[in-house]
This record gives structure tokens, C-alpha cells and sequence, in this order.
């Protein structure tokens, strides 16, 4: 499965029904150096488009919208001491969710790498 | 020569003040006319303020006073207030200003005029004594965070609340009230309720909680009857709910008293009005906040934290900045940005300067002589209702309440009235013992007849039960021991002080800011007793002088905007965004147009806008700006017709947060209204107008007016502000009432108004002297010669600095109006420079930064305002170019990109003391300028790094060590 784009600036990668989403290069570059991340507890339903997370630095706190459906299956635990790994890797070691995805259907008309980079340059 | 002898009449014209206040002298005014091309201040006015928008002729104001004159005629009018001793309690309490901090810190410019800390670095002082106060909130309330202050006690449930909603698991839209909670806190928490959606229960947090059913609860603790109780298993049946703990409560009797955190509560608000604030009728006064770490990063307004320097060293800082509203927007849980630094610096000033024993002590005679006055009232056949209590009790009187209370006020005492039957009786640091004496006499005439109170106080027993009395520590850190004696204290605000850049040094060109002269025959009257120590809810007939002084004041307001009608409750500018939009949205129901919320905002709007519109309930819907910074009109009126069943508002900044007057603003204004919306102006850059336009005339409905920008209520480090707002007439029936004190709006009649969006009747009434003095020795011509004077001192900068910065928006013939912005974003894409570069190393130059960053992006709004002379501002203007040559050596390769005299800034006295390894000299370091010799600011500490202290949140005192050493 390859990794998917959203117009706010989320990637998600789907491998069967679990979905594994976090911000992307670009995003964090805008955002600076991450002071704290707040993230959902695990459980919980996300539905597309709604507040997933934020994501604070000194400059801005900028919510992190869902870009799919589901219930949080886990957060990335080590971003609670290192929210810099997102600076450092946001599409590996950086991720913020995975979710339980609850209709595949909602990945149709995302933004691919190429079409992603055409959007941000 | 010949002198010419001038007659006696000429000699007595009285002391103009409107010199004194406008900087530039009139021969520097013709200089300055000359650089921008204008041949007088009318003609500069003609090219900068669209003529259609003008007013015709001349405010109509009463001629300028002196200042002689008009301090007499403050006297006259503050005489008319009549000083009773206050046992109304309610949440405002008699209290001593210690002298040495009234006279050290409440009445000296060092302290008054500073700006809010966002330059951390020439900052320290006050950060510190705010973290005296978070620490000593954080202490007695027994949680672990606190932060820098809220507007007032009733807002700051209100913010308890909101955020309750964000932090608590449970899904309910329900807040429960203790109903024995001061009535106007209340009344301010349903004003926020209704528009939020949130539904509130009102009853006995005992008997009428039901846990599972609600988000959240407030427990006021003591209740404003006096009653103390033991909320322990509330809390403990709300935790297991996944509700939220709130505690409306008291400092002072926490020095007494079990701490909410102890009882497990997870917020805890209330007033510091009692260590050392006036009551001043009302306000100002700083509202606590406090919760515990896991809540710290939702906690609303400003936190003081602790970070590192560029050395390492440890330095104050604001912290968590990105969660104020001006970045999250119409996200935003919250429209605070005001705090009540000031009053929040002399509250922690008090603890420090009485520490935990004396704080005990002042506690415990309050205590002792409600106890007492329990006692003897009960021993005369009354029955006091309060069994358990601090400081306040209400008395059971059957059908004799009036009568007692006229007798009380015959001997000059003021009691609380609760209905025909009860009384309430609130003591505190100022109680006599002749007091107690007249008060209970008028209980029975023979009460103390043959008894003293010395006997009484044998036979009192203590009354808080023993699960309820304090056993814990508190305010344990040396801050609050090594400063008891006065010379102590003197030399430690003098300290504190000399670390902060506040007017008094230099000049603050914060844009949008509006950092003008604070004249000190303004603040003078602020401190004397008659402003300062009245109760806000003492009867009206003894309130006389502040009744007068509103009504002129209003009248004055009027006539500047245009309006028909001021509420001077709001108490920033923030609040009267809020109370503004919500009188809109009384307007639309009343007319039977309920569905009417859309609120129409540019995106060049500041952030507030938006998170205002959202707390009065409204949908934002944002508008474009072109690239010259205007309102987008085609966009503007492709929304309007969009939303034109729905649109409530459009919020608009004039002139625009660009520093640009539109020439559109009448077109946008129609617009709004043929679709059924109504215009609120935000006034935050009324400095531009005063004198020249009306908003109130060229179709705004509403503007509020930041009292604290354009009027001259002085910064105070971060607050006090007052915003209170105009209106049309059709609004002014919505605008805010007070739930204990009736007639606050005239308009109303009776009927039901938006509620109260303060907590006091006139907000902050006793610095409002300020303002009304401002406008009395202005006059008419001075007020219009100030806005001309500062559009003047704009364009005189901009046209300074333009070939060195670019000067980013401007309207026809290049002109700005109050202030101009420079662009620096090049420099951080060419030579990675930063706006925050060029910051710092101003403060080498000893200047405080302009705004930085808004409302664009890597860009400095300058603001220099009429007070400013042009000696200063040719000074400031030099620091600038020179800073400019500075990174043109950069730009040559002359620099090093990353070790230069922008990136290292500020210098700190402390490198003197290492060996020299700067690619540049010590002199081009400290002194880059010849002015700066003769008066050099030395920045105590150097760059603060902001990243690390947001990471590594601490927001308490810094351990003991690091103030030994600062003690040796």
C-alpha cells in the first residue's frame, strides 16, 4: 500500500484495515521545532476531517484533522518525550495515530506523492 | 532687545497640558511635514484619511482643563463619594496596600508603563514578581500550576468552565453551580453559558449534584453566605464521574483553611482583589487560576514558565503562547489575551512582603473578629445561619434587615442586604475593633454595655471544624521570607524594576499597542481613598462622584465615536468584542431573526475577533484580503449575499490591522447592512481616529474602545484593560446589566439585557479617573492634534526607514496611517536573519521591539504614537539603520551568517567576564551607538530559549539556591 496525501497536510499509510497517519515533511517544516503533541486516547473514534491531535510548537498550535474514519487503535507513546521526532522523521518514527480504518472507501480521492508535492511547491 | 511686557492675563493662561502630552515640538512638527511632503498636519490628514469619511467640524467637548484644574475638579468630584467602612464582603474586601508597594510599584512608571512580556529578555522583573504570584496561588490553593492572572472572579469561572468542557471525559453539556456562589459570578457564568450552549444547574452541591450528569461543578468554598463545608466526597463522586472539580474560593481564607487541592478539586479561581488591591468600586483586580499539572497545557491565558538563556543560565519567559487565541482563532477555547499584570505584581508583592506568617496572622484576626460579631449577635437572640465559616456570616434578623441596615449606615457601616430577614457580615485587614463595637450596636443599642471585647474574645470558640483547618505549608519558598522589612522590599522592587524596559527608559513602538504617555496628573486620583476604596455594590447615594464621573465620561465617549450609547462594563479589549457581538445577537432575536449567526471576519483580522465571535455563539466566515492588505470587497460581497438569511455580523479593524485606511469601509459597511448584518468596528486602532472620524458615523453599529491604547490606562505590564463599547441606539437597550447593583443600564427599562459580562457593575471603575482626565485636559483640538500628531510620527518613521525596509502596505501616496509595518521577510529567506534577530539586538540598543510577526509574518509593526518626540524617534530610527548596516555587512560576507552582532544578540554583562571571542568588537557589541553610552540598558540575561521552556513547562519559583546567590 502506498502513502496517501490530504490537502491539510496529513499522510496516511494503510496496511489492511489498520491506518497509520501523522503530518507530513512539509507540515512540520512550517510548524518549526514540536514542543508537545496531544494525542487521542486509544479507543476513542475519530471520524474524517475532525480533530485528531495537536501538534504545538513556539510558534503555532495547529490542530491535526483525521484523515480517515475509526476507532485509535494506538498513539505513538514516544512523542510524549520527543515531539522533535516528528520534526526529524514525520512520515516513519514520527507517526501520531493508528485508527481501525472504518470505511476504505474514504481513502478514494487523496492526493498521491506526486500530486502532493505539485500542491505544496 | 525689548521684552515685550505681556499683561497679567497672558501669564495666567493655565499650564496647557496638550504639549505635554504630544512629543514632537511644533518647529520639529514642520521638520517632519517636510520629510513626508505634506504642508501641514491638515494636509497630511487630507492625503492619509479618505474624505468621505471625515467629520464635519469639531468634537464637542468642554474646553481643556489644566492639570491644575483638572485634579481640582477630580478632588470635587471624588468628594462626593462618601467613605463608609465595607462588611458587604462578596468577593471585595478592605485591604491595606503596604505604602512601600503602594508608592514603589502601584504609583511608579517603571512598573505601570511596561508592556506585556512577550520580549522575555528585558522582561525579567516582572516576570519574576508574576511568578511570585503564580507560586503563592499555586500554594494556598494546593495545586500545581497557576497561572499569571484572569480579568475577575466571575470571568474566570467562566474560563473554569470552558475549559472543563475541553479537559473532562464525560460527554454531558452540563455545568452544575453551587447556588451559594456570589450572585454576580453567577450571573456572569449564564451570560457565557447561554451563548456557549452549555446548560447550567443552580443548587446545593450536598443535596442537588448529580454527578453522572454533568461535565463539571462548582463548589464555592467559602460560599458567599460564609459557610465553609468539607466538598471531599463531591469530589471524590465527580472524579469517578470524569467531571471536573472547580473551586470558587479565597486566598486569604485558604491561609486558614484545608487547600481545594487537598480536597481534590482540579480547578480552583477566584480573586486576589484582598492581598493589597483597592476595591476601587469595582476593579481593576487579577482573578487566580489554578490546576493541576496533567490540565497544564489547557489552562487559559497568560503562564509565566522558566527557560534556559543562551548561556544556560535560567530566565523567566511566557509560556504556551501559541494556545492564545490570536493563533488558534475561531479555535480558540478562550478570547482572553488581557491579564491583570499589575494588579497581579502587587498582589504578589503582599505575600511576599508579609510571608506565610504574616498572611496567617491578617487571616486570623479577620477570623477572630467575625467570630466574635457570630458570638455576640447570636448571644443577643439572633440567629447566624453560618455555622461554619472564615470571615463572613449571615445573620438571621426576622423582618428587622432594613432597619439594621439603616442603623449600620447612620454609624457609617455598610452591610450586605440578602433579603428582608438576613444579613451579611464580612470582616477582613482593615476590621476595628471600634467597628465591631458600632456594628454590633446596632444589633442592640446596649449590646457591649458592661463587656469588652476582650471578654468576648475569651468566650469565643473556634468554629471550623477540625477537618477543615489548614494543616499543610504554604508559600514556603525563601522569596516569601527574605524580603519582611521595608528597606528589604524597597531594594527588591528597585531590582526587579531596573531589569525591565518600560516607558520610562525609552520608547515602545509596539504596533497596535498604542504605548503613549501615561500623564501622571491622569493617575494621580486613581489611589486616593474615595476612588480607591469603595465597594462596588455601596448604596448609590454614597457613590455619588463615580455616578458623575461615568455619566461625563460616557457622554465624552459618545461624542468621540459617535455612538449613542457606552457600556463601561467590559473589562478588556476582549470582553467587549464578546459583549459587543452579543448585544448583535440580542438585536437579530429581538427582531425574530434567531437563525442570524454568521459573523463575517477578514483574514487580516486579529486572531480575538474570531475567538470572540465563536464564545457569542456565532459561525466565523472568513474574508479575503487583497495584496495590498484590504478587505477583498467583491469576496466580501460575494459572503454577505451568500450568507445574507444568516449573516449577524461583520468584524472589521479600522483603520486595518495593516496600519491602511480603506477607502472602502463605507461601500463594506452597506454591504453588511442591506444583507441584514450588523458592523462592529474594533476600535483597537482608534488612536488613528480621534478628532477626525466617527466610527459611530460612517456605519459602524458597535466599536469598542481600548481605554488601556487610546486613552491613556497604562499598560501595566499586562493589564489592567478596559474595553468598553459604543453603540446605536437600537443596541443600547442590550447592553449589559448587573445582577446585585440595578440602573446599570438605563436603557434597558427593566427588560432583559445581554446579562453581565463582568463581574462588576462598571468594571474598572476607579482607573477610569485616567481616561476622563485624558479627554478633560486634551480638549477638542488637542485630541485631534494627537491623532494627527501620530499619524504624523508614522509616516515620519516609515519614510525614515523605507530604504532599509521596506515599508510593506500603504495607502494612496505611500502613506501609513498610526503605524507602519517593515518587511524583514527577505532577510530570513536570503541570509536566514530573523524578525527576533533584529528584536534582540535592539534591546542592545536599549529598545524594546516593535510588534513582531503580526500581522504578517517576519514583518515589525512600528507604532510610535503622539508621545514620542523626534529626538527619540530619530534616535530609534538610528538604532534601525544601524541595525540595517549590521546586516548589509552580513548580506557583503563582511559578517559571519551565524556568529554576527544580530545572531548573538542581546550581550550580556556577563561575556565581559569571559575572554572576547566575538568576530566583533565589544564596543560595536554594547555600545553601537554614542547615545547609548550616556545610558546603557544591560539585558540581565541573554537570548531565552523558547523551545526548551515550552517543552520543559516549570511554572514555579526556581529552587532556593539560585535565589541565595541572587541574595549574597
Amino acid at each position: 500500500m502506498t502513502i496517501k496525501y490530504t490537502e491539510d497536510h496529513e499522510w496516511v499509510n494503510v496496511e489492511g484495515d489498520v491506518a497509520t497517519f501523522g503530518i507530513t515533511d512539509h507540515a512540520q517544516e512550517q510548524l518549526g521545532e514540536l514542543v508537545f503533541v496531544e494525542l487521542p486516547e486509544v479507543g476513542s473514534q475519530l471520524s474524517k476531517g475532525g480533530e485528531a491531535a495537536v501538534v504545538e510548537s513556539v510558534k503555532a498550535a495547529s490542530d491535526v484533522y483525521a484523515p480517515v474514519s475509526g476507532e485509535v487503535l494506538e498513539t505513538n507513546a514516544a512523542l510524549d518525550s520527543e515531539p522533535t521526532k516528528v520534526n526529524e522523521d514525520p512520515e516513519n518514527s514520527g507517526w501520531l495515530i493508528k485508527v481501525k480504518l472504518s470505511d476504505p472507501g474514504e481513502l478514494e480521492g487523496m492526493l498521491d506523492s506526486d500530486a502532493y508535492s505539485k500542491l505544496i511547491s | 532687545m525689548t521684552l515685550k511686557r505681556e499683561r497679567l492675563t497672558d501669564l495666567q493662561a493655565g499650564a496647557n497640558f496638550v504639549p505635554r502630552h504630544i512629543g514632537p515640538r511644533d518647529q520639529d512638527i514642520s521638520l517632519m511635514l517636510d520629510s513626508v511632503g505634506c504642508s501641514s498636519l491638515d494636509d497630511l490628514v487630507d492625503k492619509v484619511i479618505p474624505s468621505d469619511i471625515r467629520m464635519d467640524g469639531a468634537l464637542n467637548l468642554p474646553e481643556a482643563l489644566s492639570e491644575r484644574n483638572t485634579l481640582s475638579d477630580l478632588r470635587r468630584t471624588a468628594g462626593r463619594n462618601q467613605m463608609f467602612t465595607s462588611m458587604i464582603g462578596m468577593g471585595y474586601y478592605g485591604c491595606v496596600t503596604p505604602k512601600v508597594v503602594l508608592r514603589r510599584l502601584l504609583e511608579s512608571p517603571g512598573w505601570y508603563t511596561a508592556y506585556t512580556p512577550y520580549q522575555a529578555e528585558v522582561s525579567q522583573g516582572r516576570l519574576e514578581a508574576l511568578m511570585n504570584y503564580q507560586q503563592m496561588v499555586s500554594d494556598l490553593t494546593g495545586l500545581d500550576i497557576a497561572n499569571a492572572s484572569l480579568l475577575d472572579e466571575g470571568t474566570a469561572v467562566a474560563e473554569a468552565i470552558s475549559m472543563a468542557r475541553r479537559v473532562s471525559k464525560s460527554k454531558s453539556e452540563k455545568a452544575f453551580l453551587d447556588s451559594d456562589t456570589h450572585p454576580q459570578t453567577i450571573a456572569v457564568v449564564e451570560t457565557r453559558a447561554e451563548a456557549f450552549g452549555i446548560e447550567l444547574v443552580i443548587g446545593d452541591p450536598k443535596t442537588d449534584l448529580v454527578p453522572a450528569d454533568v461535565f463539571c461543578a462548582i463548589m464555592s468554598y467559602p460560599g458567599s453566605s460564609g459557610t465553609v463545608e468539607n466538598y471531599s466526597d463531591v469530589t471524590a463522586s465527580l472524579k469517578s464521574a470524569g467531571a471536573i472539580s472547580i473551586f470558587a474560593t479565597d486566598l486569604l481564607a485558604l491561609a486558614l483553611l484545608k487547600s481545594p487541592g487537598e480536597m481534590g478539586a482540579d480547578i480552583a479561581v477566584g480573586s486576589s482583589q484582598r492581598f493589597g488591591v483597592p476595591m476601587g468600586y469595582g476593579g481593576p483586580h487579577a482573578a487566580f487560576f489554578a490546576t493541576r499539572e496533567e490540565y497544564k497545557r489547557s489552562i487559559p491565558g497568560r503562564i509565566i514558565g522558566v527557560s534556559i538563556d543562551a548561556s544556560g543560565k535560567s530566565a523567566y519567559r511566557m509560556a504556551l503562547q501559541t494556545r492564545e487565541q490570536h493563533i488558534r482563532r475561531d479555535k480558540a477555547t478562550s478570547n482572553i489575551c488581557t491579564a491583570q499584570v499589575l494588579l497581579a505584581v502587587i498582589a504578589g508583592m503582599y505575600a511576599v512582603y508579609h510571608g506565610p506568617e504574616g498572611i496567617r496572622r491578617i487571616a486570623r484576626r479577620a477570623h477572630r473578629y467575625a467570630q466574635i460579631c457570630a458570638h455576640e449577635i447570636s448571644r443577643l437572640g439572633y440567629e447566624v445561619n453560618t455555622a461554619s465559616f472564615f470571615d463572613t456570616i449571615t445573620v438571621h434578623v426576622p423582618g428587622r434587615a432594613y432597619a439594621i441596615l439603616a442603623k449600620a449606615r447612620e454609624k457609617r457601616i455598610n452591610l450586605r442586604l440578602v433579603d428582608g430577614d438576613h444579613l451579611g457580615i464580612s470582616t477582613d485587614q482593615t476590621t476595628r475593633r471600634s467597628e465591631v463595637e458600632r456594628l454590633l450596636s446596632c444589633f442592640d443599642g446596649k449590646a457591649m454595655k458592661g463587656r469588652t471585647l476582650d471578654q468576648v474574645d475569651q468566650e469565643v470558640s473556634e468554629c471550623i471544624p477540625e477537618d477543615l483547618v489548614r494543616t499543610s505549608e504554604f508559600m514556603t519558598h525563601p522569596v516569601f521570607q527574605l524580603y519582611h522589612s521595608e528597606t528589604e522590599l524597597l531594594r527588591y522592587l528597585r531590582k526587579l524594576q531596573v531589569k525591565d524596559i518600560a516607558l520610562d527608559r525609552s520608547m515602545i513602538p509596539l504596533g497596535s499597542c498604542t504605548m503613549k504617555l501615561n500623564g501622571t496628573t491622569e493617575m494621580i486620583p486613581i489611589t486616593w481613598p474615595e476612588f480607591a476604596n469603595m465597594h462596588p455594590f455601596a448604596p448609590l447615594e454614597q457613590a455619588q462622584g463615580y455616578q458623575q464621573l461615568f455619566e461625563d465620561f460616557e457622554e465624552m465617549l459618545c461624542e468621540i465615536t459617535g455612538f449613542d450609547a457606552v457600556s463601561l462594563q467590559p473589562n478588556a479589549g476582549s470582553q467587549g468584542e464578546y459583549s459587543g457581538l452579543l448585544a448583535i445577537r440580542a438585536w437579530h432575536r429581538d427582531n425574530g431573526d434567531a437563525d442570524r449567526n454568521i459573523c463575517l471576519i477578514p483574514t487580516s483580522a486579529h486572531g480575538t475577533n474570531p475567538a470572540s465571535a465563536v464564545m457569542a455563539g456565532m459561525k466565523v466566515v472568513a474574508v479575503k484580503c487583497d495584496e495590498e492588505g484590504n478587505v477583498d470587497v467583491e469576496d466580501l460581497l460575494t459572503k454577505a449575499v451568500e450568507h445574507k438569511d444568516s449573516l449577524a455580523a461583520l468584524m472589521i479593524t479600522y483603520p486595518s490591522t495593516h496600519g491602511v485606511f480603506e477607502s472602502a469601509i463605507r461601500k463594506i459597511c452597506d454591504i453588511i447592512h442591506e444583507n441584514g448584518g450588523q458592523v462592529y468596528l474594533d476600535g483597537a486602532n482608534l488612536n488613528a481616529l480621534v478628532g477626525i472620524v466617527q466610527p459611530g458615523k460612517i456605519g459602524a453599529d458597535v466599536c469598542h474602545m481600548n481605554l488601556h491604547k487610546t486613552f491613556c490606562i497604562p499598560h501595566g505590564g499586562g493589564g489592567p484593560g478596559i474595553g468598553p463599547i459604543g453603540v446605536g441606539a437600537h443596541l443600547a437597550k442590550f447592553l449589559p446589566d448587573h445582577s446585585v447593583v440595578t440602573g446599570v443600564n438605563p436603557a434597558a427599562a427593566g427588560q432583559k439585557t445581554i446579562g453581565q459580562v463582568s463581574a462588576a457593575p462598571w468594571g474598572s471603575a476607579s482607573i477610569l479617573p485616567i481616561s476622563w482626565a485624558y479627554i478633560a485636559m486634551m480638549g477638542s483640538a488637542g485630541l485631534k492634534k494627537a491623532t494627527q500628531v501620530a499619524i504624523l510620527n508614522a509616516n515620519y518613521i516609515a519614510s525614515r526607514l523605507r530604504d532599509h525596509f521596506p515599508v510593506l502596505y500603504s495607502g494612496p501616496g505611500g502613506y501609513v496611517a498610526h503605524e507602519c509595518i517593515l518587511d524583514m521577510r527577505n532577510l530570513k529567506e536570503n541570509l536566514g536573519i530573523t524578525v527576533e534577530d533584529v528584536a534582540k539586538r535592539l534591546v542592545d540598543y536599549g529598545y524594546h521591539a516593535p510588534t513582531m510577526s503580526f500581522p504578517v509574518v517576519e514583518t515589525m509593526m512600528v507604532e510610535p504614537t503622539e508621545s514620542e518626540s523626534k529626538q527619540e524617534i530619530d534616535q530609534f530610527c538610528d538604532a534601525m539603520i544601524s541595525i540595517a548596516r549590521e546586516i548589509n555587512e552580513i548580506r557583503n560576507g563582511e559578517a559571519s551568517p551565524d556568529n554576527n552582532l544580530l545572531s548573538n544578540a542581546p550581550h550580556t554583562q556577563e561575556l565581559l567576564m569571559n575572554d572576547w571571542e566575538r568576530p566583533y568588537s565589544k564596543q560595536r557589541a554594547y555600545f553601537p551607538l554614542s547615545y547609548v553610552e550616556a545610558d546603557k540598558y544591560w539585558p540581565p540575561v541573554a537570548r531565552i530559549d523558547n523551545v526548551y521552556g515550552d517543552r520543559n513547562l516549570v511554572c514555579a519559583c526556581p529552587p532556593m539556591e539560585e535565589y541565595m546567590e541572587a541574595a549574597e
